[in-house]
């Protein structure tokens, strides 16, 4: 014991020139790059358990992950399910949603898909009926199907990508939209390509 | 019970009748020379609760740390016939901290229960500490019959819920006859890769439930595949990035100790020269009497070790998450240094601060491979290596020198707490376990003692959470060997919130000593307050807080006060000679802080040494 703590103080003591970004990277100090959030989509293969889908969204929520959407159904194996992720992170984050999906025990294989993939959504939506020809018009212009037509109300589906929901549901706008309701992106790698790992192996195996 | 037992039971005192020949005796299935302590093999499975607790014998379990209730009444029941060992605590917190804490010390998953509702979710602060220190645990929870599930139940809630976020997995348990599996698979999660806690959730029905089957031996899931190895291609480059650095450090972290890795560090380290920093869960990892040794950084950590990994230019980081407390602000980390990431789990990859060489694997084998890695280089540029890094040991010990631990203590000043610390460390020997609640003496006691072992410093570091000291003593005292001493370190604050499991350690004659270094506050919040809120002291100051000589004496441990310097050394060694448990009440100088500090969010190479540098 002494009296006391020599040494320089704080500001007095060298300082390195470095620097690292808010992600953590070590950066140029004149260059403080950062990279710019993306949207892509993410899809993991997952065991069919209770709870399963509880513990994802728990995840994405707690980890406070930039999400946009969120969907699930059971794949051509009833043991599995898949979930697709619309997220929008910078590239830190989206390997670390990848990386933290593939903890979680029930999930098998997580992969991020190529701008590439097929993204398909389906809304459903309902509009004011005084102009059924019109509606039917619209609908029939985005490849639409109407589901129920009575005196008050039409209601019409569209699927296809992101985009072509939004315009869709700006072009029924006119009519006045009661309700909507749009089920979030799926989506599969395109062509050859498996959408996760654990996938192709699956299907070997039950082909051999 | 007994009628379903093997009629012919030779005894365990009596040698076996020479009628009885070793195939007879092997085809009753009855071990003849252990039959007293293992014939919990020899009981059948009849309910789902002896398929848990069976489970758990196989898993090797000897201690249980719990309290009973309705709910896991059944398997309490089951346990009535095992050898295992069960500790009954005063609070399921206590028992999830003395589970916490048998795992840190022993390495293999402690065992908690308690039962359905209030009992699970008073283990939650405990699942929680665990899971953000990656320790290995395994809590059983009584639950509702499945039938009463989601309707409110009396003590019902929806356990599995509640803990998914602070458990690695957890299992509601479905049925008699694979409940035993779900509990042994429980276990292997708990142990293997990254270690953490996990929950198997009990319905009464299902441990009440008639079984024959035996549960199989615990396996972890086939979709869990911690890896071992690092690429072979990325240890190269790792070396690499290593061996041409000018300033290299180790950054060790609680992975190290988690996988036994401690020797592989302390030869690399050594055989190459390079300075040692530890994150705080990687105390003792490395001995810190030793020169390379840097020891504990970030908020609280030393001097020396905050301005090397500041000064680096590269970094060997090993098992460690880069916590915030370690980091200060991201930005400011190591700022020039390449970093060398190695972990098991690859979700620590890059998470907080970026690894430019990742590295994944066990962390003992991935030492290992650097090590062989650098050593293919050594007869060109190591032998260089080692000169080159001369100047950068040299430059670090000039820190030492420079921010040495220490602190001021006037003649006439009240007693310091350092040097408590300090004194117990001096009369007690090298491999004893120190445990602490969470708070200023949690601080003074990993900075004023030389923890050369690791398993020696069990603290809780990710949750901080207060009240974790006596009760982890006692999960530690059922973990040590016997001639190992357990000194626990408390604060005042942090003792009243569990000091009711002091009940636990007289009940079981624990050999533990509490030095409650008391400052009438919760220090660390008071500290915080007067360095960022202008010594506004809201609700910090504890001036009720009880006599706790008194106190421990009404408990039936030994109880002693210490007021000044003179009287440390007798008390010290009066209480650690006491064979049982005793708490010594130091009343020590309420205006001492820790320091060196680094300001949260600050440059660790800033560290302050006093208030006034704030």
């Amino acid at each position: 014991m002494t009296e006391g703590l020599q040494g320089p103080a704080p500001d007095e003591r060298p300082q390195p020139s470095g620097r690292r970004n808010a992600q953590g990277i070590r950066i140029d100090p004149a260059v403080a790059a950062e990279p710019a959030s993306r949207r892509t989509v993410i899809s993991a293969l997952v065991e069919n358990e209770p709870g399963v889908l509880a513990t994802i969204s728990g995840l994405v929520s707690r980890r406070q992950f930039n999400i946009e959407s969120l969907t699930v159904g059971t794949t051509t194996n009833p043991e599995t399910s898949r979930v697709t992720l619309v997220i929008e992170e910078p590239e830190p984050g989206v390997r670390q949603v990848e990386k933290q999906l593939d903890k979680v025990i029930n999930v098998i294989s997580v992969r991020e898909l190529g701008d590439d993939a097929v993204r398909r959504e389906l809304v459903v939506l309902k509009v004011h009926g005084e102009e059924p020809d019109k509606v039917h018009a619209v609908t029939e212009m985005y490849d639409g199907t109407t589901l129920d037509a009575g005196p008050r109300t039409v209601t019409v589906q569209i699927t296809g990508d992101e985009q072509k929901i939004d315009d869709a549901i700006d072009a029924f706008r006119q009519f006045g939209i009661r309700e909507l309701a749009r089920t979030g992106q799926t989506a599969l790698a395109r062509g050859e390509e498996w959408t996760t790992h654990a996938e192709e192996e699956r299907y070997e195996r039950t082909q051999s | 019970m007994s009628e379903q037992q093997p009629t012919h039971r030779p005894d365990a005192d009596e040698p076996a009748t020479e009628a009885a020949t070793a195939e007879e005796v092997a085809a009753e299935g009855t071990p003849t020379e252990e039959a007293s302590s293992e014939d919990a093999g020899a009981r059948p499975v009849t309910t789902g609760s002896e398929s848990v607790v069976r489970a758990l014998e196989t898993a090797g379990v000897e201690h249980l740390f719990g309290v009973q209730g309705g709910a896991i009444m059944p398997v309490y029941d089951a346990l009535y016939d095992s050898a295992m060992d069960h500790v009954t605590m005063a609070h399921e917190q206590g028992a999830a901290h003395a589970a916490d804490a048998y795992g840190i010390v022993s390495g293999d998953p402690g065992v908690c229960l308690a039962t359905s509702g209030p009992g699970a979710t008073n283990l939650v602060t405990g699942l929680a500490d665990a899971s953000l220190d990656s320790d290995p645990m395994i809590a059983l929870t009584g639950q509702v019959p499945t039938a009463m599930v989601g309707s409110d139940a009396f003590q019902e809630a929806d356990t599995t819920g509640i803990t998914s976020p602070v458990t690695k997995e957890n299992y509601f348990a479905s049925d008699a006859d694979t409940v035993g599996d779900a509990v042994g698979e429980a276990f292997a999660l708990a142990d293997e890769g990254r270690q953490g806690p996990t929950l198997v959730d009990l319905p009464k029905d299902v441990t009440n439930g008639a079984t024959d089957r035996e549960p199989d031996e615990g396996k972890t899931p086939e979709t869990y595949d911690p890896p071992e190895r690092a690429d072979e291609e990325a240890v190269e480059t790792a070396a690499d990035a290593i061996a041409s650095a000018e300033r290299p450090v180790i950054l060790a972290g609680g992975g190290v100790i988690k996988a036994e890795a401690c020797d592989d560090l302390r030869q690399f380290a050594t055989e190459y020269g390079v300075p040692v920093v530890t994150t705080m869960p990687a105390v003792g990892a490395f001995p810190e009497d030793r020169d390379l040794a840097m020891e504990m950084a970030g908020m609280h950590g030393t001097g020396y070790a905050n301005m090397a990994i500041t000064h680096c230019d590269a970094m060997f980081a090993v098992g460690t998450r880069f916590d915030d407390r370690l980091t200060g602000g991201v930005e400011t980390f190591a700022p020039e240094a390449e970093i060398v990431h190695a972990d098991i789990d690859p979700a620590e990859i890059s998470k907080n601060v970026h690894a430019d060489y990742p590295l994944l694997g066990d962390a003992g084998t991935v030492i290992e491979q650097v090590h062989a890695a650098l050593a293919e280089e050594r007869d060109t540029d190591m032998a260089a290596t080692g000169e080159r890094w001369q100047e950068w040991r040299e430059q670090c010990l000039m820190w030492k020198d420079e921010y040495p631990m220490d602190y001021a203590a006037p003649a006439d000043a009240p007693l310091k707490p350092q040097f408590v610390v300090e004194a117990v460390d001096a009369a007690t020997a090298d491999d004893t376990i120190v445990t602490t609640g969470v708070g200023q003496h949690q601080m003074w006691a990993v900075q004023y003692w030389t923890y050369t072992e690791p398993r020696t410093w069990v603290s809780s570091h990710g949750l901080g959470t207060m009240g974790y000291g006596l009760p982890s003593a006692i999960g530690a005292r059922f973990a040590a060997d016997d001639d190992q001493s357990v000194v626990c370190f408390d604060g005042d604050g942090s003792f009243l919130m569990t000091l009711q499991e002091l009940a636990v350690a007289v009940r079981e004659n624990l050999d533990i000593t509490v030095f409650v270094l008391n400052n009438e506050a919760v220090g660390m919040v008071r500290q915080w307050q007067d360095g960022f809120f202008e010594g506004r002291r809201m609700a910090s100051e504890y001036p009720w807080v009880p006599d706790f000589e008194t106190l421990a004496e009404a408990f039936g441990a030994r109880g002693y006060t210490i007021d000044d310097e003179g009287e440390v050394e007798d008390v010290v060694s009066e209480a650690l000679a006491h064979d049982g448990p005793s708490v010594v009440d130091a009343h020590i100088d309420p205006t001492e802080n820790v320091y060196p500090m680094v300001p949260s969010g600050g440059a660790n190479g800033e560290f302050v040494l006093a208030e006034d540098q704030l």
